[in-house]
């Protein structure tokens, strides 16, 4: 009897794989269909109904009535600092006109002084009657000129790279690069002293911001260290995680360089990118100019990218960055300040090609303005009050309150007195100026001096001691 | 898919007295074989994409994108393999669209510098020829000021050679040039303001003043399609950001309503103001802001209103003043009037205008005017040259003729193609008009047709629109002439016939004469 009900089970058994065998497909994926939605069903979380609102149409109208927003925009009191502007009538060259009084121009980073150079006007000129002004629309609709494409070429074949890629705006520059590359889950690590352009870049990237002392090589490698250690941890993680460094070659706010070859060494022991924010440095340093990778004489395919502004040395307007293609290309579809944004136009373009062709030609005036800067450099020293922030080959030099009252509000006026009793005798001087809430690590207030080729010797040592006379007059 | 909408608001019905003129814009569906189509179009291209990313991993076929240094292969990979998935397989094969370069100035007419690829697309190569004289649908020269007449460029002329082209300084530092003052000045009385502002770079005056107005626990109520500027701005600036429906005034009414009852979520506090992002006319769809509703919503609610005229600042109004003077407002109704000059003004650079305190904010505030180089000279003087003439304060009508030629243009082009019954977006009043190609294989035929027949256009796909509504874009210009714009149609006609774009089911023919046979072809 036990056998037979066996072999009944069995039967039943083979019985249900046949009908399995049987049935037709669409039945069978129905079912399977079922199952995993009920598999999925009783795993799921199970979630809370939004908060139903109690409140009665009339309360709501009421509530609507009531709210009352801030103005859109604070109220600015007439005397802030940063309200009224310096107007400067006519260009702002070597002697510039700065509210009505004639100076020497100390102030605008025209390093080459080729802001009125004659060829570079009238390469500029020439554009103009070709091309009109304007390009009418971004690289990828027909915003791409001949003149585009000759100065990518001209500034990869300067800067030894393989492709460089411009856009239309100095700040837009570095700001898209960060992002085209860095995304959320990421990790940079960045100098404190970092531009404004930098951080805006790092900020639109959403990537992890670790930020190592300036200039500080061994702050930089503890947090690299660490890193390490957090990777050991999750190496599945790590292995899509992308690291990268970002520092400037001549920094705008403190005026040092920073110490390129030991980052070179970093860069090869932790696998860690760089990329390098060459705005000053580039026709500044350098024996031809070529930034701060020649001036340490380094193989310029160590960096991953150097972005620059052509609103320095170059005297023009735009950006570029340069580096091997397989870096740069990813730009050209993904950097949104190239790809949503009208192109620079041809004019200025021009004018940039010239100013190259001017850079090549006479490769001796950067040692020209080395040597200025180093005289300017020693003429300021030893000021009572004041004290010089830069290396000595830096055109562009920072002088900071030796001793500051204790507010920033007072060592700004303070300077600024120092500011408009030079103005006054002819030496034209701005202060540095930052948005104070929004910086990172706000630098200190201090005045900005800028070295150029075009400032000679007599005038140099007139700024020197005018500046010596303004700070005792003012500080003592 | 936008569900078929031709609405027409006039005086009296629902909305009132709101618009005083007829507001029409068409956004029709396409039959649903043609969605289906689309689909199987991108299906083919990914799987043939698979195919070839197999044959170059294991070496059958060359593989011709840049590669990693040797010393760096083992750091992290800098990009992820899928990502440049459809960059590699889908796009690369239909680069030849984009990135023309040109060598004339891009006005009604530009000339192209040929190029050919050996390698499909990998690498191109100049062969050296221009081809002259391609008919230019594609730039945005909307007023036609780019042009190289030596008496229109007489002043930018006299300024470049007074300042050169740098300024090599901040606003805020030694670069406010007298150009600058005079510029500013200008633009307030141009668009009837109390002040306002240049900035060097129109995306950047989005991406950097968004920043300085808005900040956390503030609330942004941002259009679904605003430009990709509007949208950097919003999330540097760190507020909440809502999105509503494109031009849809009850998904915004509902989500001011919602954020003013509710308030910040979880800690419920009120949010500290409300700003809505709307742009003037929207450069993918052809699209007019519902500027009478926004502004009525926003007074009810008390919001602020952010208006980016960056394509219409010129194009659109009576004189040229923008969206504000074609439903005929005042600018006071709107907070803060954003606008940039390289569209219709043939020049670089962007500008934020509106009532004084809001201008001094920025003098002080905008990330702009304190760490980015401020605008140079003769880009300025192109903008005061062609601010005046759109005035009349050079002492010519041609401002006025220039506006009045783009409308008519405008709907001339518009009429035409929606008589020929190809599937157009858009207001009816506005020069920029996408025609919807839809297929993937449609894009590339397009352009490179219309090349063939010397003219340019300009062909937008997906991720710049949704993956099914392909489009190409036109932008009509006042410059072109009656028979320019008849050059164009004719060979639209030619090429929808071939390649089967004339979607619309509401065809109505202008020339019945030319199609009467084929249709009694047909009825037989």
């Amino acid at each position: 009897m036990s056998a037979a009900a066996g072999v009944g089970q069995q039967w039943v058994l083979v019985e249900m794989v046949q009908a399995f065998y049987e049935a037709p497909a669409y039945h069978l994926i129905l079912e399977g269909i079922l199952i995993l939605w009920i598999i999925r069903l009783i795993f799921s979380k199970t979630y809370k109904l939004q908060e139903r609102s109690d409140l009665t149409p009339k309360e709501k109208e009421e509530l609507i009535e009531e709210w009352q927003p801030e103005p859109l925009v604070p109220p600015v009191p007439k005397d802030h600092p940063a309200l009224n502007y310096n107007v400067v009538s006519g260009p702002p060259t070597h002697k510039i006109t700065v509210n009505g009084k004639e100076c020497i121009n100390f102030a605008s980073f025209n390093f080459l002084g080729l802001l009125d150079n004659e060829k570079v006007k009238s390469a500029a000129q020439a554009s103009l009657k070709k091309y009109g002004v304007g390009t009418c629309g971004p690289r990828g609709f027909y915003g791409t000129f001949d003149v585009h494409l000759e100065l990518e070429d001209r500034l990869a074949k300067f800067m030894r790279t393989e492709e460089a890629i411009i856009y239309s705006y100095g700040f837009a520059t570095i700001a898209s690069a960060i992002p085209a590359y860095s995304k959320r889950g990421d990790i940079v690590f960045v100098d404190e002293a970092a531009c404004f352009a930098i951080q805006k870049g790092l900020q639109a990237s959403r990537s992890n911001i670790k930020l190592f002392k300036h200039n500080d090589m061994a702050d930089l490698e503890r947090l690299l260290k660490e890193q390490e250690i957090e990777d050991q941890k999750n190496p599945r993680k790590a292995r899509v995680t992308r690291r990268f460094i970002v520092v400037e070659g001549l920094y705008m706010n403190t005026g040092d360089v920073c110490p390129l070859p030991e980052l070179i060494k970093l860069k090869y022991k932790y696998k860690v990118r760089i990329f390098l924010e060459e705005s000053l440095s580039f026709g500044v340093l350098g024996e031809h100019g070529r930034g701060i990778t020649e001036h340490f004489g380094i193989n310029i395919d160590d960096i991953d990218l150097i972005s620059a502004n052509m609103e320095n040395s170059l005297a023009s307007i735009g950006g570029f960055c340069c580096g091997r293609s397989f870096i740069i290309d990813h730009q050209r579809l993904s950097g949104q300040g190239y790809c949503f944004s009208a192109s620079l136009p041809p004019l200025l373009a021009a004018a940039a090609i010239e100013a190259l062709n001017i850079m090549e030609d006479n490769p001796d005036i950067f040692q020209t303005l080395r040597a200025k800067c180093e005289h300017m450099h020693k003429a300021l020293q030893g000021i009572s009050g004041l004290k010089v922030v830069g290396e000595s080959f830096s055109p562009a030099l920072h002088l900071q309150l030796e001793d500051s009252s204790g507010s920033r509000e007072n060592d700004v006026k303070l300077l600024k007195r120092v500011v408009d009793y030079c103005m006054n005798s002819g030496i034209a001087l701005t202060q540095a100026r930052y948005l104070e809430k929004e910086e990172k690590c706000l630098p200190s207030p201090s005045i900005r001096v800028v070295i150029t080729v075009e400032q000679t010797e007599q005038e140099l040592d007139k700024a020197a001691s005018l500046i010596k006379e303004a700070a005792q007059s003012v500080l003592n | 898919m936008y569900t078929h909408v031709f609405s027409t608001k006039k005086n009296g019905v629902s909305n009132g007295t709101l618009y005083k003129k007829t507001f029409i814009e068409h956004f029709e569906q396409a039959p649903m074989y043609v969605a289906v189509l689309t689909f199987v179009g991108f299906g083919v291209g990914t799987i043939f994409g698979y195919l070839r990313d197999f044959m170059r991993a294991w070496g059958l076929e060359k593989r011709n994108i840049a590669e990693e240094r040797e010393q760096q292969k083992d750091f992290v990979p800098l990009y992820q393999d899928f990502e440049n998935f459809y960059t590699r397989n889908l796009y690369m094969r239909i680069r030849d669209n984009w990135n023309r370069p040109i060598c004339s100035v891009p006005g009604p007419q530009f000339d192209l510098m040929e190029r050919v690829t050996d390698d499909y697309n990998w690498t191109f190569r100049f062969t050296g020829r221009t081809i002259k004289n391609v008919i230019n649908m594609g730039s945005y020269n909307y007023l036609g000021f780019a042009e190289t007449e030596p008496t229109a460029l007489k002043t930018v002329t006299k300024e470049l050679q007074k300042y050169g082209t740098g300024i090599c300084s901040t606003r805020q530092e030694m670069g406010t040039l007298d150009k600058h003052v005079e510029l500013e000045k200008l633009v307030a009385k141009f668009l009837g303001v109390d002040d306002a502002m240049v900035f060097g770079m129109g995306f950047a005056t989005n991406s950097m003043n968004i920043p300085a107005l808005v900040g956390k626990g503030c609330l942004i109520l941002s259009d679904e399609l605003n430009h990709t500027s509007l949208v950097l701005g919003a999330r540097l600036s760190g507020a909440t950001i809502r999105i509503f429906k494109h031009n849809n005034m009850q998904s915004l009414e509902k989500l001011l309503r919602d954020a003013i009852i509710y308030g910040q979520p979880r800690s419920r506090r009120a949010w500290r103001k409300i700003i809505i992002l709307v742009e003037g006319i929207y450069s993918m769809e052809g699209s007019i802001v519902r500027l009478p509703e926004i502004v009525s919503l926003k007074k009810k609610y008390k919001a602020y209103l952010y208006l980016d005229e960056a394509h219409s600042i010129g194009a659109v109004g009576a004189t040229g003043r923008g969206v504000v003077e074609y439903f005929g407002m005042s600018p006071d109704d709107v907070d803060v009037l954003m606008g940039t000059f390289t569209k219709s003004f043939g020049a670089a650079g962007g500008y934020i205008a509106g009532k004084k305190d809001l201008v001094d904010f920025l003098r002080t505030h905008s990330h702009s005017a304190v760490y980015a180089t401020s605008m140079c000279p003769p880009v300025a003087e192109q903008i005061i040259r062609a601010m005046k003439c759109l005035m009349g304060l050079d002492g010519t009508t041609q401002g006025l003729q220039r506006v009045r030629q783009l409308g008519k243009n405008t709907r001339y082009f518009r009429r035409r193609l929606h008589e020929m019954g190809f599937i157009i977006y858009g207001n009816d009043d506005s020069p920029v008009v996408p025609l919807l190609l839809y297929m993937p294989g449609k894009i590339g035929a397009f352009a490179r047709r219309m090349l063939e027949k010397n003219i340019g256009v300009v062909v937008v796909g997906f991720p710049a629109t949704p993956i099914t509504e392909s489009r190409a874009r036109f932008c009509v210009s006042a410059a072109h002439t009656r028979e320019m714009l008849d050059t164009v149609l004719n060979a639209l006609d030619e090429l929808g016939d071939f390649l089967q774009l004339k979607y619309s089911r509401y065809s109505k023919s202008s020339h019945p004469e030319l199609y009467e046979e084929t249709r009694f072809e047909l009825e037989d």
